[in-house]
C-alpha cells in the first residue's frame, strides 16, 4: 500500500510559524516576560 | 525506548525546573528565559520554573486583550498560539508523553500498587469544554470595570499551579499564608482528588482536564509524525490498550485524540508489527525493519 502523503501539515506549519513570527514581530514575548516574573497569585490559588 | 522516554522526561522537569537558588533568594526566576513557554504544563509561578506556562500566558492573553486592544496593543496571544501550533502541526500530542513534567507525575504516581479503575469516555470531552471555556471564553468575557479578566484556569482548577507554585511558596514566604481562604482550599481539594485518582487511573488529568493536552490533541490526525495501524497484522489481542498510559484502544484509531505517541504499543505492546508510526506519509526505516521481521516465519 502507498504510503499516504499529504501537505496538510506543511500548510499547518507555515500557518503557525507565520503567526509566531507575527506575534514576536508585535512585541508579545516581553507580554510574557513580564507576567511570568512576577509571582501568580491567581496560581497559587490566593488572588 | 520507555527508558529512554523515561530519561527524557526526567530532563525536561529539570530542564524546565533549573533554578535551584530559590531556597536562598526566596523568590521566583525573573530571567529573560521566561518570555519562552515550555511545550508541557509547568507552573510559571514554580519557584524552580525557568520557562512560561503556555496556558497560563495564553489566558493571560485573552484576560487582558480588551485593555490592551483599547491602549492600541494589538496583542491576540499569537505567539503562544503559533508555538503551540507549531509543535502540534509536527508531533501532534507528543509533548504530553515526552516534555510534560506534570504527566511525568501522573505516571510516577500511578505506579503506586492500587486498584485499576477505567476513566469513562465522557469525561475525556471535559478537556475539550474547560479549553473553550476557563481559557478563552471566560477570561475574555467576564472583565472588571477597567476591562480586566481573570485566568480562569489558573486561578480555579490548575493542580500543577498548586503543587508547583501554591505550596512552595506558602513555604517560603510565610506572609503569604495571612492570605489563604476558601479558594485555596479549593485548589488544594482539586489538587488531592487528582492525586488519588493518578494512582488508581491511568493519567487522567491528561485525559479528563488538561486544556494544554485538549490543544495538542487536535493536531493528532493531521501532524507531521502519525501512528500508523496495519489491521492485516491486528489480532486484536487488545495487548496495546492493556500497557496504553492514556487507555487508548490504537486498533479503533491509530491517531485517536488522546494518543500521546509514547511509543509504547508500538515498542513493546504488538508483537505482530501492526504498529508502526509515519513522517510526512513516509514510513520510518525501524518500523519497515520491524515489520519485515514479524514477517519472517515463526519456527
Amino acid at each position: 500500500m502507498a504510503p499516504k502523503k499529504s501537505i496538510l501539515p506543511f500548510v499547518l506549519i507555515v500557518l503557525f510559524a507565520l503567526f509566531l513570527a507575527i506575534g514576536i514581530n508585535l512585541g508579545e514575548v516581553s507580554s510574557v516576560l513580564e507576567k511570568a516574573i512576577h509571582v501568580c497569585l491567581s496560581c497559587m490559588g490566593i488572588g | 525506548m520507555l527508558i529512554l522516554r523515561r530519561w527524557i522526561q526526567i530532563l525536561a522537569t529539570v530542564l524546565s525546573n533549573a533554578y535551584w537558588k530559590f531556597p536562598f533568594t526566596r523568590g521566583i526566576y525573573q530571567g529573560n528565559l521566561k518570555a519562552v513557554c515550555v511545550p508541557g504544563l509547568n507552573c510559571y509561578s514554580c519557584p524552580a520554573a525557568t520557562g512560561s506556562c503556555p496556558l497560563g500566558a495564553l489566558q493571560n492573553f485573552m484576560a487582558t486583550l480588551r485593555p490592551r486592544f483599547g491602549a492600541g496593543h494589538t496583542h491576540f496571544g499569537l505567539y503562544v498560539i503559533g508555538m503551540l501550533g507549531l509543535t502540534g502541526s509536527l508531533v501532534g500530542r507528543m509533548p504530553c508523553a515526552w516534555l510534560c513534567p506534570f504527566g511525568f507525575l501522573q505516571e510516577l504516581i500511578h505506579k503506586i500498587p492500587s486498584p485499576e479503575f477505567e476513566i469513562p469516555k465522557p469525561l475525556t470531552y471535559i478537556k475539550y469544554i474547560l479549553l473553550g471555556l476557563f481559557i478563552f471564553i471566560l477570561p475574555l468575557l467576564v472583565v472588571d470595570e477597567f476591562g480586566y479578566g481573570i485566568t480562569w484556569f489558573c486561578k480555579h482548577i490548575c493542580p500543577a499551579g498548586t503543587l508547583e507554585a501554591g505550596i512552595p511558596l506558602m513555604l517560603l514566604k510565610p506572609e503569604l499564608r495571612e492570605l489563604i481562604g476558601i479558594l485555596f482550599h479549593s485548589k488544594l481539594l482539586i489538587l488531592a482528588l487528582f492525586l488519588a485518582w493518578m494512582a488508581v487511573s491511568r493519567r487522567p488529568f491528561c485525559r479528563v482536564a488538561c486544556p494544554l493536552g485538549a490543544i495538542y490533541s487536535l493536531f493528532n490526525k493531521v501532524s507531521v509524525f502519525r501512528m500508523t495501524h496495519d489491521p492485516d497484522k491486528c489480532t486484536l489481542c487488545g495487548a496495546c490498550y492493556r500497557d496504553c498510559p492514556m487507555g487508548v484502544k490504537f486498533y479503533e484509531d491509530a491517531n485517536h485524540y488522546d494518543c500521546i505517541r509514547c511509543l509504547k504499543c508500538y515498542q513493546e505492546s504488538c508483537r505482530f508489527g501492526a504498529i508502526s508510526y509515519e513522517v510526512a506519509g513516509i514510513p520510518l526505516l525501524k518500523a519497515l525493519k520491524r515489520t519485515a521481521e514479524t514477517d519472517a516465519p515463526m519456527e
